[in-house]
């Protein structure tokens, strides 16, 4: 069991249309051996969370655009855990200032990454980060 | 019963997944939940969807969620893609499709991929719907691309077995050459607001003239899954009311289960076989390589010395 792949919720949140970016992560941690669920533009938290638990993953890998950042992610958290997803790993990207990437941190969201991180990072932060959670269960 | 049976029987969604990924690993814990639930299964009508890829397929499952929504059913998904055989990684993007749909308390939307283990999955995608079929789903639909025989093999467990093409390139000459209008109960011309919809209906229309002796014979649709599905949503209605019928239904599930049957004691036998055959097998090798026998002649002789 504990060698199955990681399997990771790539979504869109917010408003903004365009989802090249989600897609190109999502594409390269496939590459990286991942099992990727894309779910698309304009995602609800409620909508991630739904899919997180439906489809059993490890992490959720959220792209933000839209200057919601310090709404959306302490939603989706909260929803995790309410749905008793405390294992998942919840991380992603955008244009977030340093002091919101603290803060988020701080309340429990994963590393966030700014627009230009190489894709290699995210999937190597990725896959270190579940083994620990996975190893911790 | 383990707790987590006595949830998934409940309906609870994270025991749900939580059985899911057991079954989709392949190990015992999935049999074991798999028996715990078996009473329960039965009910579901099963319906599959393959086809080329890009036909249109999620869209006409996100078409057919709708109406079955429409109908107060609870709805269960399973869509499969491809893992890469380079990567072991996949991506999963059926889902995508139907981000709206899956988004309701009564629709439950789960994607598998491959595995680099097709034969595995034929096994696995048919007991993920059992699953979703003793959690109580009123109906489950599995979408696979059709373009091999493992695909092709997943939904033709199913009740309604629904083929998906699309007046583009070449799909009908994919279609046949996959062996997918054999396993068609519904033939359905996709896209339909493309050219060549009409001429690939009527093309598949008259190759089915030629097959002769169909208790069934397949109904050919046209639909454009952006707009309306309502020709496919008839077509599967009629075909489950025929099976209805004349303990069709019944006929249709003991085949199901016993090619079920015949492929996991294939794969058991053949696990059972292989085990502690190294040296045996070498032996052979090296018979076929000093030119004593050929390879067909070695494994013959194989078989017989590990049954004896
Ligand atoms: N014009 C038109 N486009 C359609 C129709 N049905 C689906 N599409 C589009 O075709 C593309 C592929 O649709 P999907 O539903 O993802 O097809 P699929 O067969 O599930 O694809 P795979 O799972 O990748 O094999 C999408 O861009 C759809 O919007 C249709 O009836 N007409
Ligand atoms: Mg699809």
């Amino acid at each position: 069991m504990s060698d199955r792949p990681i399997r990771v919720l790539i979504a869109k949140a917010g408003l903004d249309g365009h989802d090249r970016g989600a897609k190109v992560v999502a594409q390269a941690l496939r590459d990286a051996g991942m099992e990727v669920v894309y779910t698309g533009l304009r995602q609800t938290p409620e909508m991630i969370v739904k899919a997180a638990l439906e489809e059993d993953v490890d992490a959720v890998g959220l792209s933000l655009h839209s200057g919601a950042h310090m709404t959306i992610f302490p939603r989706v958290l909260e929803l995790l855990h309410a749905a008793g997803l405390t294992h998942v790993l919840l991380t992603g990207g955008g244009v977030i200032p340093d002091a919101d990437r603290a803060t988020l941190q701080n309340g429990g969201v994963g590393q966030l990454f700014g627009p230009g991180t190489p894709t290699r990072d995210l999937a190597h932060y990725i896959e270190k980060e579940v083994a620990r959670r996975r190893a911790a269960n | 019963m383990t707790l987590d049976a006595a949830a998934i029987l409940s309906g609870d969604r994270r025991a749900i997944a939580r059985g899911l990924t057991e079954i989709e690993s392949g190990g015992p814990a999935g049999v074991t939940l798999l028996d715990a639930v078996w009473s329960k299964t039965g009910r579901a009508r099963r319906v599959g969807v393959t086809g080329p890829p890009g036909a249109g397929k999620s869209s006409l499952v996100a078409g057919l969620v709708r109406m079955l929504r429409g109908r107060q059913e609870r709805v269960g998904v399973i869509c499969v893609d491809p893992t890469s055989p380079f990567t072991g990684g996949a991506l999963l993007g059926d889902r995508h499709r139907m981000s709206r749909e899956a988004f309701d308390d009564s629709v439950f939307v789960r994607s598998l991929a491959t595995r680099g283990n097709l034969g595995g999955l034929s096994r696995s995608a048919p007991a993920a719907l059992d699953l979703l079929d003793a959690a109580g789903f009123d109906s489950v639909i599995v979408e696979t691309v059709g373009v091999g025989q493992s695909e092709v093999e997943v939904v033709a467990t199913a009740d309604t077995i629904v083929v998906v093409l699309s007046p583009e390139s070449g799909d009908a000459v994919q279609a046949m050459k996959a062996g997918l209008l054999e396993v068609a109960d519904v033939l359905c011309v996709n896209k339909a607001d493309r050219d060549g919809a009409d001429e690939m209906a009527l093309a598949l229309s008259n190759m089915l003239d030629l097959r002769e002796g169909l208790a069934w014979r397949p109904l050919v649709v046209k639909t454009n899954a952006l707009l309306d599905i309502a020709p496919l949503t008839d077509a599967i209605d009629a075909h489950q009311a025929w099976l209805g019928e004349d303990g069709r239904l019944g006929k249709r599930r003991r085949d199901a289960t016993m090619q079920r049957l015949r492929w996991l004691v294939g794969d058991l036998a053949t696990e059972r076989l292989l085990r502690d055959a190294e040296a045996l097998l070498e032996r052979e090798v090296a018979a076929v390589h000093a030119g004593s026998c050929s390879v067909a002649h070695a494994a013959q002789r194989a078989v017989e010395e590990i049954l004896a």
